[in-house]
Order: structure tokens, then sequence, then C-alpha cells
């Protein structure tokens, strides 16, 4: 069983739809009691990171989310909270990662990145099994986070940033899986089935 | 380097998908769903339905077709059509639409767009431009079409990318159904002023009208019946844009 996390800025239904598609179980919660019973956690995300991270703490979910073993699967904002910071509404985020969201300069480039775009491996990373590199998926930022040495994946909009990073049981992706055709369906697989 | 994107519209009453040329004489054109899924497979990257009616009619929106086509596309979709309330943008994006676009609501109440997009995120939020040439001037029309505004459609742009506006799409109602080709003057001017993405609207009949306004400088470009009676394919599309120096995903 996946849970899918529900903490008022997540597209759920996009996601969900694939796990029905893929026939994986999977329950939408905020409740720390069904997360705790899951064998994975997916962690959605549009939206505003510092009311995000409100809610994470309205929800009790915060802590838990920190210190959790369980393979936790970042989706957009959502592999943003895993920073230790944003500068949207300069928030503490989770911690996970030593990073800090930054945004994209209006200046130079079109805010928000709205597109599909190629991403390039610099590490090897499960949750990429049978998905050639230099392959499109679909972004819609106007935040990013830098790459660091937990990078699994680079992509440029401007400048280079991570479109992918992991660390133990944390996997983050900038980009929309779910809404990636069949090579996001393949990744949302992966993770489920691999790591 | 990111892609320029192809996006078939489809304007929906029902359900099913009608076309209209200059913004009236609706043809039918099928099963909303069916055609979006038949665009997802051939390549399309983003979808944008039209609820023609919505605006005129004050009829609540789409969601029951905005959980069906979420249950058969895994590409991002953009609902419009008479929406004016958070709620509404709310019900919709949780039933699966990634965006939403506004065209009567925001010109009536310009403050929706920064509500939506502090509450959503920009990138939720489209706004969609209708204009047309009324003397030397470009205005921008409301009620799909039928309702003339004070605004210039330029000074418009600028307005909804200073509120919080992700994306505009903006319609030229002069070029609409006519496949004479987009308002390229026009749309070059809009690319210039704004920081936001452009999706261009009304005119396109052939490839080259589409490498023409990509030249412009354009994010997206939009084209409805062209596809909808498979005059020309995605696939057939991309590959020509592709081959003549237009980054696409194929």
């Amino acid at each position: 069983m996946i849970a899918l996390i529900d903490y008022g800025a997540g597209n759920m239904a996009s996601v969900a739809n694939v796990l029905d598609e893929l026939n994986y179980e999977y329950i939408i919660t905020n409740h720390e009691s069904d997360i705790s019973k899951a064998a994975k956690i997916i962690f959605p995300g549009v939206g505003e990171a510092s009311s995000a991270i409100k809610n994470l703490h309205l929800t009790n979910l915060f802590t838990m989310l920190r210190v959790t073993k369980k393979p936790m699967l970042g989706i957009c904002l959502g592999m943003q909270l895993l920073c230790d910071k944003s500068k949207e509404g300069n928030t503490t985020c989770l911690g996970i990662f030593p990073a800090t969201t930054e945004k994209f300069d209006e200046t130079k480039i079109k805010v928000p990145n709205m597109g599909w775009n190629q991403i390039k491996y610099v590490r090897q990373s499960k949750l990429f099994s049978e998905i050639p590199d230099e392959e499109y998926f679909y972004f819609a930022n106007s935040y990013y986070v830098p790459v660091n040495e937990n990078t699994t994946s680079i992509c440029n909009y401007g400048i280079d940033f991570c479109s992918s990073m992991e660390k133990n049981n944390f996997y983050g992706v900038q980009f929309h899986p779910e809404k990636s055709g069949k090579m996001g369906i393949q990744l949302i697989k992966n993770f489920v089935e691999k790591c | 380097m990111i892609s320029k994107r192809i996006i078939p519209c489809l304007d929906v009453q029902n359900g099913m998908v009608v076309k209209g040329i200059n913004f009236v004489e609706l043809r039918h054109a099928g099963s909303a769903v069916e055609l979006a899924e038949r665009y997802y497979n051939e390549g399309a990257d983003e979808l944008v339905f039209l609820d023609i009616t919505a605006s005129i009619e004050k009829r609540k929106t789409l969601v029951e077709l905005v959980k069906q086509v979420a249950k058969v596309i895994r590409i991002p979709f953009t609902v419009g059509g008479g929406i004016s309330e958070l709620k509404d943008i709310e019900a919709l994006l949780g039933a699966g639409a990634d965006k939403v676009s506004l065209n009567t609501s925001i010109v009536k109440n310009p403050s929706l767009i920064s509500e939506a997009a502090k509450r959503f995120g920009s990138q939720a939020v489209v706004a969609a431009i209708d204009v047309k040439n009324v003397g030397s001037q470009k205005k921008v029309f409301v009620k799909g079409g039928k309702e003339e505004t004070e605004l210039d459609g330029l000074a418009w742009c600028k307005k909804v990318n200073e509120l919080g506006a992700g994306e505009i799409l903006l319609t030229s109602m002069d070029h609409d159904g006519t496949k004479n080709g987009y308002d390229l003057p026009f749309l070059k001017q809009v690319v210039e002023n704004i920081t936001i993405p452009l999706i261009a609207s009304g005119g396109a009949g052939t490839k080259e009208h589409f490498l023409d306004v990509f030249n412009v400088g354009v994010d997206a470009a939009l084209a409805a019946s062209l596809f909808h009676y498979e005059e020309l394919t995605i696939k057939e599309l991309k590959q020509y844009l592709q081959s003549n120096g237009i980054r696409v995903r194929l």
C-alpha cells in the first residue's frame, strides 16, 4: 500500500489515476496512522512552499516525514519541500537535502518554466530504469533546486538545475511524472517496484 | 532546452467537440474524451478544453468531463469557460485539470488572477485573451467574442502578467477559423512585452504557419479544426518543425 499524502497542495487526482492504471493499492491521506501502515510514500505538490509547510505542521506530518525510513517520492513542490529551505515565502523545509530552493531569474528567462524539457543523467538511479537518457518530462515551476551532491539528473532552463535527486530512502523529481506520458508512468512504476 | 508545445484545442458543448468559424457556425467533431485520448496517443504536448457555451449561459463547468479526461490522458490539460470563482477552480484542479483558463471573469474582476495564483500557484492560471481589430486598434472581447470591452490587447496582456498569470493564451478573432496563419505582428509585439509563456491561437492552416509563429518567439501554438478533421497530424507537424530547426518533443 502506498500513502499519497494530501496536505492541501497536491494534484491528487492525477497521481491517483496513474496508480489506478498500474493497479497499485493506495490511500489518499493526511493521517500519521495511515502513513505508518503504508510501504511507500508519494508526496505530490503544486502551489506555494510556505503555506504547504504550514499545512504539514497543522496535520502533524512535518516531523514524521523528516524521520521516515520508508521510500518516499517528492514530486515538484514535494521535492522542493525536502530541501533545507525555500526562498518561496522564506520557509524552513524538511531538511533532508542540503539545498535551498531558488527562483528562476525573470529578467533572463520566462517564468514559470512551463513545458517539456529533456533531463540528463549524472548518476545511475533505480528510478530511471528502462527510461533512456535525455528523455522529455513535463515541468511547471517558478522555483528550482540548484544542482547538488544528491542530484541524479540535471535539466537546463536558462541555467542548469536539479531535475531529480536522491538520498537514502528519499527521492525527488522536479517534473511531473504523472503528466509526462509513458515515461512518467514508467518512473512511478520504478518507484513502486524498485526503490 | 525546453521544447515548443503543440496544443490541440477542444471546444466543448455537452461533452461533444465543436468548432466554429470566426467564433460562430458550429460544426460537430466527436466526443471530447475520445478525441483527447487520440491526441494523447498522437503526441500532443498538452490539451485545452473550452466550454464554449459556459460564459454565455453561465453554466457551471466541466468537473465530470475533467474527471473522465484525467483518467485517459497522461499529459497536462487546461479547462476554461465560465469560470469565475476560486471554488470552481479548486473543483476543476481537484478533478485532475492542471490549469484553468480565465477570460471574461478576469476582465470583470482582475484580482481573481492574483487570488488564484496565490492559492493554486501561477502555473495553474492561464489568462485567455480574445482580441479583434477595431479600427486601427486591437481590442479585447469577452463572452466568447460577443462583447467588446474598453481594453487594449497589448495593455491587457501586460496587466495579466503583472497580476500573476502563469501563461497567456492569445486568440486573434480575425484569424480564428480562417486557416490563413496566426497574427504574427501582434504576437511578436506581445512576446516582447511579457515575461511569461505565450500560447498563440487563431489561424493555423498549414505546417508553415506553425514554423512562422514559433519563429516570432511564442512558446506554444494552439489549433483545433486542423487536427480534428485530420488535415494535419501532430506527428507530421512535429517532424516538419524539427527538420526546420524548432525543438519539439518527438
